[in-house]
């Protein structure tokens, strides 16, 4: 046993002594650079907000432990294998200082974090999932063989019933059945006298029982830490990581695009028939039928055609062309002309706007003579189903989308008109205009060629398009 | 004193006139309600003297009580059984719900800011069983309605779930109440019990669940797999499968004629094996055999059919129809969460004028939902004792409620359920406060 062990080394994954996962017991005393602390913290929430698409798409559990497996190793691996546990565990007590806030925002995390628990648990080996168990202090204890003659009668139906294979030298465990609602709630686990008596390939769920809730805990007592003393001794350093954080937009920005998607004013309208999103078709057709937009409208169609890569002087042109049907080019140039340059960086402040993500636009909120915002927010079922119709979504697809609608998960929806409009499948949700845009644009490309295009993950995320500051690697996609 | 009541001879049982009501109630307070019974209960041993007791204990349980006009008074507690008697007594509640055991007094909880607080720390586990929810497997009755036709599906349910809960989960301290009119609710009191989390309450009112929603009208079962889980197996031997042949098919005629066998065919996912079994009956129907035997022998080729058959989907059916028929369909929102409000035993029904009297688990199948004492027959027995008292001066028992037919009710509720408690409750403050007190010792030892 070595005497000089810093504790750096010893959270190291030291594959064979240490297993891989943690438990996130206590937060290390680790030294951690700024930089770190957002950079680590931002590729864990592409992992969770990735589970959270998958859970709210239904994914079976197969799928899922898949899906968890490519985000982690997509986004939390590091260079220097010695920092990989490094970053699992920093990032993870980031997020419980960012998720720890308010109510809604623990429940999240929370169920993220206990379903990414969940599906790296069950990719660990037994030994590592015993030493795991051991780690917890989990109350369990092995059938003595007695004890086993007496019950294998009642355990043998229960795995038949839940399908499961029941061999007679699988481990079994007595816990009381209080340790394991999941268990006892689905019937998979036989109970006598207050005992349940737990498969080891059921222990996933006895370990991520424990988990969820020594993380419930912790994230109470964070929030208390937060709230009376860290957020005010750090409102100059962290706390405005943190605060920006939770609501983040984590894919590409479109604030610079990439050739292949500019867009000449000659096919604009071909391309909002066949490319837009039903958000900026809308305002695209509402402009052309009254030649005029409202604010709100005018930025949320406006940045999109910049991220489209629309150049300033087509902007311009553009905006005009349609405005002087209306107030006159004079009034154009002297009302509205400014704003269009203000947006592209060139007055003012000169920042250059970022085109409006799904987030930001489905949580706006139009009024009356207003266009903007999400449609299938904001449309009456009547308007939704006619928009769609014009779109070329067929009935059976209509209905799954406006049960989506009903549901609320408005970019679910959208992600099927995508589906339906363009015969593919979109695996990586849409989450964004532009990226509606620019995959759709891809799918009719790759029709033209002939070959299909699957859309993953990495697609999206990993565009180079992402900037995020000086020391983020991006990482190329992998689209073929 | 005497109360305006009908001579002996008129009175009808089942009267319970609007108006009377609340006078009854005041004599029923007064003289039969066992508010020192429910008191020991609620306290859970800790209105004694030893050490390990909590004073705040009782003060701490949430009373609600239902007022004439349904008037709803939440969050009422009382620091003892004195408080909580004088209460009932003055304000002679048309209920009284028992809540939970929160974390501070009910009535103090504003002067509480911030969140976690006032929360409910030990709460009953509790089930409520309603008639009306079973409208759809039976025939003679429905609604509020209640016979001795149907009532036995509320004793196969006691059975099922009686049996589930102290074999499989280990609780004894439980407790089933008739809830007056149309069902049972059923108590468990362990400390193990009472302190299930949500989450925990969830899972065993998931684990007594079986239906998966309708089909046809029909509550829809779906046993798929090869076995079927040990509870289920139990539950369909011992209760369900001889209940529902023997009981519920005559009783019910489920098989006598098109409209009810439907029903049953209805379950059946396979079209050949019901059109043959339909046409079948259909040419049997002019042979003159008495009611039962229609039902049990078609229920024998439907069997003999499902059972033979090669097809898929078909071998757990007759399960899958006799727990749609049979199995206990609970309400599962009242057993969730730690603090929904149930109707305390004991009660008069305002509707029926019946007492929530305890049932025995063990003599379920002589409990009698017809034979409860109602509030205007106890009132008229204890003007008898008065009458026979006013003539004689025989030594009559202290307690007034021993001469009435509320009598072995009360005697069961103490003999059976709470005296067991009480000791159970005793050892379990005793024991946990010497390990305490051990604990401290060895701590303090170096």
């Amino acid at each position: 046993m070595e005497i000089v062990r810093s504790n750096r080394k010893s959270t190291a994954a030291a594959a064979d002594s240490v297993p891989a996962l943690s438990l996130y017991r206590s937060a290390p005393s680790l030294e951690v650079r700024l930089e770190e602390f957002e950079l680590y913290a931002i590729d864990r929430l592409r992992v969770l907000k990735g589970i959270s698409d998958g859970l709210s798409r239904g994914k079976k559990p197969d799928e899922m432990e898949k899906l968890v497996s490519e985000l982690w190793r997509v986004n939390m691996r590091h260079q220097d294998a010695n920092e990989v546990m490094n970053k699992d565990i920093i990032s993870h007590f980031v997020l419980r200082l960012v998720y720890c806030r308010t109510e809604d925002l623990r429940k999240w995390f929370l169920s993220m974090e206990t379903t990414l628990f969940r599906y790296r648990f069950r990719l660990e080996g037994s030994e590592s999932q015993r030493a795991l168990m051991t780690d917890f202090n989990l109350p369990y204890k092995p059938l003595s063989h007695a004890e086993y003659e007496g019950v294998k009668e009642e355990l043998s139906q229960v795995a038949r019933s839940i399908g499961l294979p029941h061999n007679a030298d699988s481990m079994f465990f007595k816990v009381h059945f209080e340790e394991v609602p999941e268990l006892v709630a689905t019937r998979k686990v036989f109970i006598q006298k207050g005992y349940a008596y737990v498969a080891m390939n059921q222990v996933a769920s006895l370990v991520v029982t424990q988990f969820r809730s020594h993380l419930s805990k912790a994230l109470v007592l964070t929030n208390r830490k937060w709230m009376s003393s860290i957020r005010d001794q750090e409102k100059d350093r962290l706390t405005p990581i943190v605060e920006a954080m939770s609501s983040s937009y984590l894919g590409p920005d479109y604030s610079q695009p990439k050739e292949s998607t500019e867009i000449s004013l000659k096919d604009i309208d071909q391309v909002a028939n066949s490319s837009f999103p039903l958000c900026m078709r809308h305002l695209f057709e509402k402009l052309r039928e009254t030649h005029h937009l409202k604010h709100g409208g005018r930025m949320q169609l406006g940045l999109f055609l910049k991220g489209v890569g629309l150049s300033l002087d087509d902007a311009l042109a553009f905006w005009r062309a349609e405005f002087s049907q209306n107030v006159g080019s004079e009034r154009f140039d002297k009302e509205y002309a400014y704003s269009i340059r203000h947006n592209y960086g060139k007055e003012g402040k000169r920042t250059d706007y970022t085109p409006y993500s799904c987030q930001k636009i489905i949580s706006s909120t139009p009024g009356t003579g207003d266009h903007h915002g999400c449609p299938y927010r904001n449309f009456s079922e009547e308007n939704l189903r006619a928009a769609l119709r014009r779109m070329g979504v067929g009935e059976r697809p209509m209905e799954e989308v406006m049960e989506r609608v009903r549901n609320r998960h408005y970019q679910l929806a959208c992600t099927l008109t995508f589906e339906a409009v363009h015969g593919t499948s979109c695996d990586s949700g849409v989450n964004h205009p532009n990226q509606y845009l620019s995959l759709s644009q891809r799918a009719m490309q790759s029709k033209v060629r002939g070959s299909s295009c699957p859309l993953t993950i990495s697609a999206v995320i990993g565009d180079p398009c992402v900037d995020l500051g000086p020391t983020h690697q991006p990482t190329s996609p992998s689209v073929g | 004193m005497e109360i305006d009541v009908c001579p002996p001879e008129q009175r009808q049982p089942n009267m319970s006139i609007e108006g009377f009501h609340a006078d009854y109630l005041k004599v029923f307070y007064g003289k039969l309600f066992p508010h020192a019974d429910i008191f020991k209960w609620m306290s859970y041993g800790n209105d004694g003297k030893h050490p390990a007791c909590d004073q705040s204990y009782f003060g701490r349980r949430e009373f609600s009580f239902t007022l004439d006009n349904d008037i709803y008074i939440r969050f009422q507690s009382f620091s003892n059984a004195t408080e909580m008697e004088n209460a009932i007594k003055e304000k002679c509640p048309f209920k009284i719900d028992l809540g939970a055991v929160y974390s501070v007094d009910p009535p103090k909880r504003h002067a509480y800011a911030g969140n976690n607080v006032f929360t409910p720390v030990e709460r009953e586990l509790v089930f409520d069983i309603d008639m009306s929810d079973y409208d759809d497997v039976r025939h003679c009755c429905s609604g509020a309605d209640v016979c001795s036709d149907c009532w036995p599906l509320m004793t196969a349910a006691i059975k099922v779930m009686d049996t589930a809960l102290r074999d499989d989960f280990g609780f004894s301290h439980i407790l089933w109440v008739f809830s007056g009119r149309r069902g049972v609710h059923c108590w468990v009191c362990d400390g193990r019990a009472r302190r299930l989390s949500d989450e925990q309450r969830s899972a065993v009112a998931d684990y007594f669940r079986v239906y998966k929603g309708h089909e046809n009208g029909l509550k829809k079962v779906s046993f798929v797999g090869p076995a079927l889980h040990p509870f289920l197996v139990r539950s369909y031997n011992d209760v369900l499968k001889s209940f529902f042949e023997e009981d519920m098919l005559p009783s019910q005629s489920l098989l006598a004629n098109e409209a009810r066998y439907q029903k049953i065919l209805d379950l059946i996912p396979d079209e050949s094996t019901t059109s043959e079994i339909r046409d079948k009956w259909n040419s049997n129907r002019r042979s003159s055999i008495s009611k039962e035997d229609v039902n049990t022998a078609r229920w024998e080729q439907l069997k003999h059919a499902l059972q033979s058959s090669k097809q898929k989907g078909l071998r757990r059916c007759v399960e899958e129809i006799v727990f749609s028929y049979t199995y206990p369909r609970l309400d599962i929102e009242v057993s969730k969460r730690m603090n929904h409000l149930l109707k305390a035993p004991f009660c008069v029904h305002p509707k029926t004028g019946r007492v929530c009297v305890p049932i025995d688990p063990r003599r379920c199948d002589e409990f009698d939902p017809g034979k409860v004492p109602t509030l205007s027959e106890l009132l008229g027995e204890l003007n008898d004792m008065d009458r026979v008292r006013a003539d004689s001066s025989s030594g009559l028992p202290a307690e007034e409620w021993e001469r009435t037919s509320l009598c072995r009710y009360i005697r069961f509720f103490r003999s059976s359920f709470l005296q067991p408690l009480l000791k159970s409750c005793k050892e379990e403050l005793e024991g946990t406060y010497s390990a305490k007190l051990r604990q401290s010792k060895d701590s303090l030892g170096w």
